[in-house]
């Protein structure tokens, strides 16, 4: 074939182009986001929804794959040298967006700043004791004692390239009591499969995409346009006039009209949040008096008494799913068989309240926010005037999650709500540890309720040091048990999650953490 | 004189520290940063030491007295949050509250003054009395409500504006201005005309009372005796007279715009100070709420100041009330 005007050459390499869906063709997404991120450093504020969109730009030794799963990054294999002693060889051939050759100095300088004293990011590393680079590409990491979940810790840790930081003075996190800006936050040299363009705080964050990425790119979008818009109605006003392409939080009562859009469609699924009920534990209640919750009847009689199918049917819209145990199906430690909901028996409530010795009830007060879960606020009423029904006179108290947060961490509520995901580290030990062991230490941060069950301590204790996975697993599965027993947390739902895309998204994996990942993503 | 200005300028440093201690004073009741700060994984010990290094253990005086020590010399800190020097983050938001609040003060004028002066010459005339009648609508909506009616009309159904953000903006300098772009004209239109709803109803009214009462003296009846034509007797004699207070009062009112286009700027995520202060109020990011309503507080009273001065040049007798 002779081609004679270069025309008809240019033509032909354009079809092709698009035949073979090559990245010449500009593929934008814009996102709605609820919220901004709170900076560009992704240790500098505890905040996963921000560490997870600078996962875009920056990337840990190990990642989740689409079925969350652990799987490798930027550390291609490890081994366990000793109970305290992992070894990670480093992906070799990796360069961070400035050109940089990506070596073990860099994950050693970046652990080092995680785990700085100043740093609000150290409690996503709890184990961290110190690392030693044995060559370019082996790195010996040292921990604090035997300790099973490090590579779920590792997903989370973001490296930085250590040249970057030493030239631009960043080598500490920031410090806010120091009251001095950092480089970090305004600025980006990450490995991962998008780079930053641009930011302007509350108005747009623009990442490109990165040409030197390691990885064989599953997505082919050449540029993501990040914009919070704080106001629900107008997020989802924008979504329907085209001027965003998917919001990762659609709300609820907003859905049907969604849907009813040509141009849009929706993904529901539920989180791996659970909601829950905490108790008092202590040996008075708030406003004074015997605590009747240290009694386990009054405790079943409570859970007996909340009428859950309904709050399901008429709260939460047939979107959630009604839970029996603390752990959502999907988190490692989880037991089908623990997972039946309480039964609804009002009038055995009322009976095993009889048999405590309070058959009028007692009054009590029940924390809750307006904003921390979906529709908290109404099934919080929902469950006031069920207790109301069985004699209880809860007295409801519902304000802002920076208001509420200390009542409750400070022992100031009787009953309040709590949600856990097990993020960032996707195992039943977390929920064990931060909320249902006793308080002491580092463990029990929110044991807001001050009970103690030694037994599960024990259990925790164990797991926590046990390299066996599956023995692990079971010891939490025995520890979620006692805690079921006991009804330690009473547990409501797996709360549901929407995100609303516009019809000319090809395709928009949705994870079950709540994270839009846009590595994934096709347009 | 000298004497009224320096009793004036110690009334000023009087308020602002009253407002700072006032704030001060609600900060202990919206929350705690600390648990906000740091997430689900972090220990006892780590959120207490976090707590001592930003002083928040200490007394609420000390913390008082620190604040205003540093505040005098310009340091508001940095964000607990966005850990950014909180004294930039306001001046890189200013331009756009101001740029929202000079746009719908200009619709309140253009808009209000002809408003007024139709109602007062063309009184029980049925365009008069409708206008009377959605005037009184405009005031009692609550702006939020405005604002996504306007996007649902607006951005949703006709698709002439964007329904949130503001465009592509041009640097002048520290000032940042989405007036000289195409899509900043657009986006701006909407939180504007949202935030002077309740602005056009307050200028039309003043000016059709004014109007009124102008109409009635007497070199109004004279001019009408030499037989001067309505047109001119209306717009040059007597809107020329009225024009004075609708200035102060616009001049006046700039400061509670600024303070309340928070609303609008939530609903539109317009990038201003408004939309910072309240995503700081979700965050406790005390040091942002300090440094704003320090701000604001400031900008009101510059105003007030201005506009009292101003009178006593003119009026010397305003002086003498002082003492």
């Amino acid at each position: 074939m002779i081609i004679t005007s270069g025309r008809k050459v240019a033509f032909s390499v354009g079809v092709v182009a698009a035949l073979l869906g090559s990245s010449a063709i500009a593929e934008t997404i814009k996102w709605g986001a609820p919220r901004d991120i709170v900076s560009l450093d992704p240790y500098s504020y505890g905040d996963s929804y921000t560490i997870n969109f600078l996962n875009h730009i920056y990337e840990g030794l190990v990642r989740y794959n689409r079925d969350l799963e652990i799987e490798p990054a930027l550390a291609t294999e490890w081994e366990i040298v000793s109970p305290t002693t992992w070894r990670f060889k480093l992906r070799e051939g990796v360069t961070f967006h400035d050109g940089a050759a990506f070596t073990a100095e860099d994950v050693l300088a970046s652990l080092e700043r995680v785990s700085d004293d100043s740093s609000p990011l150290k409690g996503n590393l709890p184990a961290y004791k110190s690392a030693t680079v044995v060559d370019d590409h082996t790195i010996d990491i040292e921990l604090t004692g035997a300790y099973p979940l490090l590579l779920n810790d590792l997903t989370n840790i973001h490296i930085f390239d250590k040249d970057w930081l030493v030239a631009n003075n960043a080598e500490k996190p920031t410090d806010v009591s120091a009251g001095v800006e950092g480089y970090a936050t305004f600025n980006t040299n990450g490995t991962g499969p998008f780079k930053l363009e641009s930011r302007t705080p509350e108005a747009q964050t623009i990442l490109v995409n990165y040409e030197g990425w390691w990885d064989e790119p599953a997505h082919n979008l050449t540029r993501i346009e990040f914009q919070p818009i704080a106001s629900a109605a107008t997020r989802v006003a924008a979504l329907l006039s085209g001027e965003v392409d998917f919001v990762d939080s659609a709300p609820v009562q907003d859905l049907p009209r969604l849907e009813a859009a040509p141009n849009v469609s929706v993904l529901e699924r539920t989180d791996l949040r659970t909601v829950m009920l905490g108790f008092n534990r202590r040996d008075e209640l708030v406003g004074g008096g015997e605590n009747p919750m240290n009694d386990l009847r009054v405790r079943q009689a409570m859970q007996m008494a909340v009428d859950m199918e309904l709050i399901h049917d008429k709260v939460m819209r047939g979107k959630s799913r009604n839970a029996g145990t603390l752990v959502a199906p999907s988190i490692p430690g989880y037991s089908e068989a623990l997972d039946t909901p309480a039964e609804y028996n009002p009038e055995k409530a009322k009976e095993l309240l009889a048999e405590a010795g309070y058959p009028d009830g007692f009054a009590f007060d029940f924390v809750c926010t307006n904003e921390s879960y979906v529709n908290e606020e109404q099934f919080c009423q929902a469950i006031a005037s069920m207790w109301s029904r069985v004699g209880l006179s809860p007295k409801l108290d519902i304000g802002p999650t920076a208001k509420q947060t200390p009542k409750r961490a400070n022992g100031q509520a009787d009953v309040y709500t709590i949600g856990w995901a097990t993020l960032p580290m996707l195992d039943t030990y977390s929920i064990l540890v931060q909320m249902l062991h006793t308080k002491e230490g580092n463990s029990g941060v929110f044991n807001w309720g001050g009970w103690s069950y030694p037994e599960l301590d024990k259990l925790t204790q164990s797991a926590s040091v046990e390299l066996d996975r599956d023995t692990r697993l079971q010891m939490e599965t025995d520890a979620l048990e006692i805690a079921r027993n006991e009804l330690i947390m009473m547990p409501l739902h797996q709360q549901p999650m929407a995100w609303a895309i516009s019809s000319d998204i090809g395709d928009m994996p949705q994870f079950p953490d709540n994270k839009p990942r846009m590595w994934y993503v096709t347009k | 004189m000298l004497a009224f200005l320096i009793k004036r300028s110690a009334n000023a440093i009087f308020v602002m520290l009253s407002v700072s201690f006032i704030a001060f004073m609600i900060f202990r009741f919206v929350g705690d940063p600390v648990e906000l700060m740091l997430n689900e994984q972090a220990t006892q010990e780590q959120r207490d030491e976090l707590r001592t290094r930003l002083g928040l253990d200490q007394t609420f005086i000390a913390q008082y007295g620190t604040f205003v020590v540093n505040a005098a010399q310009g340091d508001f800190g940095i964000s607990f949050r966005n850990q950014q020097d909180v004294l930039a983050m306001i001046a890189e938001r200013f331009p756009a509250t101001f740029e929202l609040v000079i746009v719908a003060t200009i619709i309140s004028l253009v808009v209000g003054i002809p408003m007024g002066v139709i109602t007062a010459i063309r009184r029980q005339t049925w365009y008069a009395e409708t206008m009377q009648f959605t005037s009184i609508i405009g005031v009692s909506l609550p702006s939020f409500v405005v604002g996504i009616g306007l996007i649902l009309i607006f951005s949703v159904w006709l698709g002439w504006f964007p329904a949130f953000g503001r465009g592509d903006t041009v640097q002048i300098g520290w000032w940042s201005t989405g007036l000289l772009t195409h899509s900043g004209r657009m986006s701006i239109i909407l939180p504007a005309l949202s935030l002077s709803l309740f602005q056009i109803t307050l200028v039309m009214r003043l000016v059709r009372a004014e109007m009124l009462e102008v109409l009635r003296s007497d070199f109004i009846k004279f001019a009408r005796a030499r037989g001067v034509p309505a047109r001119i007797l209306h717009f040059r004699h007597a809107l020329r007279n009225c024009l004075m207070p609708v200035v102060t009062m616009t001049a006046m009112q700039i400061g509670g715009l600024i303070a309340f286009a928070l609303v609008t700027e939530t609903v539109f995520q317009w990038p201003g100070m408004g939309l910072l202060f309240i995503q700081a109020v979700t965050f406790v990011d005390v040091p942002i709420m300090a440094a704003y309503l320090c701000i604001v507080a400031l900008i009101f009273v510059l105003l007030n100041t201005i506009v009292d001065i101003t009178y006593a040049m003119i009026d010397p007798r305003l002086r003498g009330a002082e003492k």
